[in-house]
């Protein structure tokens, strides 16, 4: 769609859309292209010699366990994160949409968590579950569970998840009970008729239609647990026990700022950039058409 | 809901208010845990309900800081202010800028230029935290408020958002606009940016929200201590070294760093859903 009338101008856009490009070129194209660069040199932690190595990084990259855990991890970390956010976000926005007095008002309570940063989630998280004074972790002792992970990787993982999760369950609720709201009454009020039970009515009716919206959220919380929960990762875990939490973002800030392995790291940057595309070109190809609020 | 069962009703809005529990249960032990003494907390159970020394705790964390952090907490709040506001600000001026030149004039590059602002739609910062690192610090920009905020106000997403609203503009509104010897900037000033006023208002939200929550970032560029932001602060509390990490202060400046946007969301609920669904698509 273009504008029929506009004006003339020879030099006032570039002046307006000056500072954008100005910012863009600096901050994001060079930088960027740097790191695309860099992939393909090898360079020392001092930065006195270069070599072009070609691909090598990436080969290095690729046939390297702690790269290869690592982005098993971030899978696994991210569809956990997701499908526990989204499944406790429907549930909540179905148990809302069915209250006729109050919705609005649950709606207030449920939605704050979204504005808590990810890493005061994390700070939180980590104080309920701090082996030596946490509320649960106490609670867990004493029905005989030894809690502690900085030890443990499982645990590690599974607390990071939820801490991730938590902040993200409103996100979730705010778009499913939109979706929800648009749905007809008329055709629960048939299925209702037809005799169709509240829970064969979900799974049957107002889930399929629900779809476009779960996906959309999916992507959604999938780029979230891949790129927003550095902070998450950086205060409760570091990483650790052994890796067990160390996913790819958080694997480039140590590699890059802490182990100085300048190439390594801007070849995991430009795999990165590879899966933030993907994500964008699904994002606009699927979601963007099917998606209706 | 279709059948009129009381009792489900009842459950219904017993497991929503269980739910909202569950999800506000962290925050409550942080409150419970930041009016109470270091002494209190390192004795499990920590306790549930808050105890005394709720004023003592903020207004040390306010001050003075915790122990390891040599910043007291309001210093860190400015810093945070400071940058979402600029962050937000920012981003909404060069956006409606950006935006007003790609939608209302035609000129040499005008798609060349819209594809170098879609492309950072794909480079978030963790993706090149490297390279940006380096070109902020080699523009002496390290441990300053420009440091912290002009490398992230350029992202698209507001450009996209006031471009899609732009195009909704009826055209009629130029054409009357110019017979009435209106120049661009006349037409932007008194016709264009009241229109986008609700826009604006949602996505600086939204954008508040953004900056505030930012930590990867300052945590990479600022070392002096002055220029942490409150995130960045609590996080150097937590790793106290040796010494015992203050629980009490820690726990109170994350509820100072919880509030500014808790409140804005909870206040301007209604702009909050509409930038949260705009700026997403």
């Amino acid at each position: 769609m273009e504008k029929r009338v506009v004006f003339q101008s020879r030099i006032l856009p570039y002046l307006l859309l000056a500072p954008q490009i100005v910012v863009t070129l600096v901050f994001f194209i060079w930088p960027a292209s740097q790191a695309v660069f860099q992939s393909v040199l090898q360079e020392d932690a001092f930065g006195l010699s270069t070599t072009f190595v070609g691909l090598e990084n990436f080969e290095v990259l690729f046939t390297d366990s702690h790269y290869l855990s690592s982005f098993y991890v971030t899978v696994f970390f991210s569809t956990s994160v997701a499908v526990v956010a989204i499944a406790c976000g429907l549930f909540l926005a179905v148990q809302a949409d069915r209250v006729i007095h109050g919705a609005t008002a649950y709606k207030t309570l449920l939605i704050w968590p979204y504005a808590v940063a990810p890493a005061v989630a994390g700070v939180l998280f980590l104080f309920l579950f701090n082996p030596n004074l946490g509320l649960f972790v106490f609670a867990l002792r004493s029905l005989g569970y030894n809690w502690n992970h900085a030890l443990n990787g499982e645990q590690a993982m599974s607390l990071v998840i939820v801490a991730a999760a938590w902040r993200q369950i409103s996100y979730n609720f705010l778009f499913f009970l939109a979706g929800l709201q648009s749905i007809p009454k008329s055709l629960i009020e048939a299925a209702a008729i037809d005799g169709a039970q509240p829970v064969r009515r979900f799974w049957t009716i107002i889930f399929p239609m629900l779809t476009p919206t779960t996906f959309f959220l999916l992507i959604m919380n999938m780029v979230y647990a891949f790129f927003d929960t550095f902070a998450i990762i950086h205060q409760v875990t570091m990483g650790g026990p052994g890796g067990a939490t160390n996913i790819m973002v958080y694997k480039v800030y140590r590699d890059g700022f802490v182990g100085l392995d300048l190439g390594g790291s801007a070849a995991q940057s430009v795999v990165l950039m590879i899966i933030v595309i993907g994500f964008t070109v699904i994002q606009f190809r699927y979601v963007e058409r099917k998606v209706h609020y | 809901m279709v059948e009129n069962r009381p009792w489900m009703t009842v459950l219904t809005h017993m497991v929503l208010v269980l739910g909202i529990a569950l999800v506000a249960f962290p925050i409550w032990v942080a409150f419970v845990a930041s009016t109470h003494t270091l002494q209190t907390l390192l004795n499990p159970p920590t306790p549930l309900l808050p105890g005394g020394e709720f004023f003592e705790n903020y207004y040390r964390a306010l001050t003075e800081g915790a122990k390891a952090v040599g910043a007291p907490v309001w210093s860190m709040m400015v810093n945070s202010l400071v940058m979402a506001l600029g962050i937000s600000l920012g981003k909404i001026v060069i956006s409606l800028m950006a935006a007003f030149a790609i939608v209302y004039f035609r000129f040499r590059g005008r798609i060349f230029f819209f594809w170098l602002i879609f492309i950072t739609l794909m480079l978030p910062v963790e993706v090149r935290i490297l390279p940006t690192y380096k070109v902020v610090s080699d523009l002496g920009m390290l441990d300053t408020y420009p440091g912290l905020i002009i490398p992230l106000i350029a992202s698209a997403t507001a450009t996209f958002l006031f471009r899609q609203f732009f195009m909704t503009v009826p055209d009629e509104l130029v054409e009357a606009a110019r017979v009435d010897g209106a120049g661009p900037l006349r037409f932007f000033k008194d016709i264009l940016f009241p229109m986008s006023r609700t826009s604006i208002a949602a996505l600086f939200v939204i954008l508040f929200i953004y900056g505030w929550n930012q930590y990867l970032w300052p945590l990479l560029i600022t070392t002096d201590e002055s220029m942490y932001t409150m995130l960045i602060g609590i996080n150097r509390m937590l790793a106290a070294g040796d010494s015992q990490a203050e629980w009490q202060v820690i726990m109170a400046t994350t509820m100072l760093a919880m509030l500014p946007p808790v409140a804005v969301v909870v206040l301007m609920q209604k702009m909050f859903v509409r930038g949260m669904t705009e700026t997403e698509k």
